[in-house]
């Protein structure tokens, strides 16, 4: 756990520069984020699949949502999400969109 | 007894599924659980279904592994998550170590290979757990595919793809399908919207933000616990004791904190334990009395072990009998460090 500042803003990061404060989070800090997870620039697509994301772990009590509720909840088929967020979209939409790193219960 | 067809919360009732009558309530209690459904995975349950593919949350499936296992010569077996959640979140974990402790006991363990292929970033993903427990697989020899998510599988060719388009190859595949809410939830229009048909409820009370007299229990609710036992266990205790201030129009009390207390069998007659909640992750410690224990948390031990073989018969024999468990449903933090 520590602090580190991204887009100007001072935000509490865990080890692994996942927020774990979802209300320190904006969209700058997100397209920050992003060109660290090697995404030069969020287009619409991206955005649609971080707003979705957003107001999802809102209603699950904080937890960023899978891969199957995006695709579901989205309509943007997983192959995409795996074109647009490459390798690992679940994980690297949940860091990007400022939420907790998708985690089992152990 | 009928099947639902419908549930139609608008106006306080639900439909049969065998004579299309109504039955109008008052209050709603929906605890309908969760299944696996292999059919959502293409070339899952396909002709190699309990040939070369398994799974084991149904007891035909349990079963026919069973006696895949007992003439099985050694080979690659893949344990794959398609996705989460999954009832009973740390089973596919027990299950992995248990088969390295049964091929050893067979003496076949040099002639398998074990691999755990899991849509996380890691078999354990809490950090303290990670720290503590990440040497176990290694040690056993059970190397982890994380972040894997399936596609679909080769039946023909024996191997799963994801859409990454990662490869593994197996000789026998163990699969935890996708796990859903039942289908009457998505009839109704009361699941979340992501197709998984769970009812999206107050994690404290389990009352429906939406119907202020539907109250959904156990697996069938989107809450973020693990979809455990234990779980419905210490939440049914909580939701008794608030349902019946509801009914007098009171406020309700008690609040669910999300607590979870599992065994995980690790093999060699040893076993862990975890104990969480909502807010705080396994820890390592003592349990259920501080200090002494006897079970350690997040450890592996004898006792642990022998603690589970103890569980089964409690819960044949008080569980099931609605008994009370001497155990409070609420997590405490005695015995308990960081």
């Amino acid at each position: 756990m520590g602090t580190r500042t991204i887009a100007g803003v001072t935000v509490q990061v865990n080890d692994e520069g996942f927020l774990t404060n979802p209300a320190e989070w904006n969209k700058s800090i997100a397209a920050e984020i992003a060109k660290e997870e090697g995404i030069a620039t969020l287009s619409d697509a991206h955005w649609k699949v971080i707003d979705y994301c957003r107001g999802e772990a809102n209603k699950l009590g904080g937890k960023s949502p899978t891969l199957r509720q995006i695709t579901v909840g989205t309509g943007v088929q997983t192959k995409e999400l795996f074109g647009l967020f490459p390798k690992g979209p679940a994980k690297k939409v949940a860091r990007i969109a400022g939420l907790g790193k998708p985690e089992g219960c152990v | 007894m009928s099947p639902i067809e419908v549930i139609e919360p608008e106006h306080n009732r639900v439909k049969l599924a065998k004579d299309g009558r109504y039955l109008d309530y008052d209050f709603l209690v929906i605890a309908t659980g969760a299944r696996t459904h292999p059919e959502e995975t293409p070339g899952l349950q396909e002709h190699e279904w309990h040939k070369s593919i398994y799974d084991f949350y149904t007891v035909e499936g349990a079963l026919a592994l069973q006696k895949h296992l007992r003439n099985w010569e050694g080979g690659r077996l893949v344990v794959n998550v398609v996705e989460n959640p999954i009832k009973c979140p740390v089973a596919p974990l027990e299950f992995i170590m248990l088969a390295d402790w049964f091929f050893h006991e067979q003496g076949i363990r040099d002639r398998v290979e074990l691999i755990y292929a899991t849509p996380l970033p890691g078999a354990f993903t809490k950090p303290i757990a990670s720290k503590q427990l990440g040497h176990i697989l290694d040690e056993k020899n059970i190397k982890v595919e994380p972040e894997f998510m399936v596609m679909e599988v080769n039946p023909d060719e024996k191997k799963i793809v994801s859409y990454d388009e990662r490869e593994i190859e197996y000789d026998l595949l163990v699969t935890v399908p996708l796990n859903k809410g039942d289908e009457v939830i998505g009839r109704s229009g009361m699941d979340a919207g992501d197709g998984l048909n769970y009812v999206p409820v107050d994690k404290h009370t389990f009352l429906s933000p939406t119907y202020g007299n539907v109250f959904v229990l156990g697996d069938a609710a989107a809450v973020p616990t693990s979809k455990a036992g234990s779980v419905a266990h210490f939440a049914v205790d909580i939701f008794a004791e608030n349902f019946v201030r509801h009914i007098d129009g009171l406020e309700m009390h008690h609040k669910f904190d999300g607590h979870a207390n599992c065994f995980i069998e690790s093999g060699f007659g040893k076993g862990l334990l975890i104990d969480f909640n909502y807010d705080v992750e396994p820890l390592p410690g003592r349990y259920p009395l501080p200090g002494v224990g006897p079970f350690k948390l997040l450890e592996e031990s004898e006792m642990n072990h022998w603690g589970k073989m103890m569980f089964r018969w409690m819960y044949w024999n008080i569980l099931l009998k609605g008994a009370e468990l001497p155990l409070p449903a609420k997590m405490s933090m005695s015995g308990k460090w960081r």
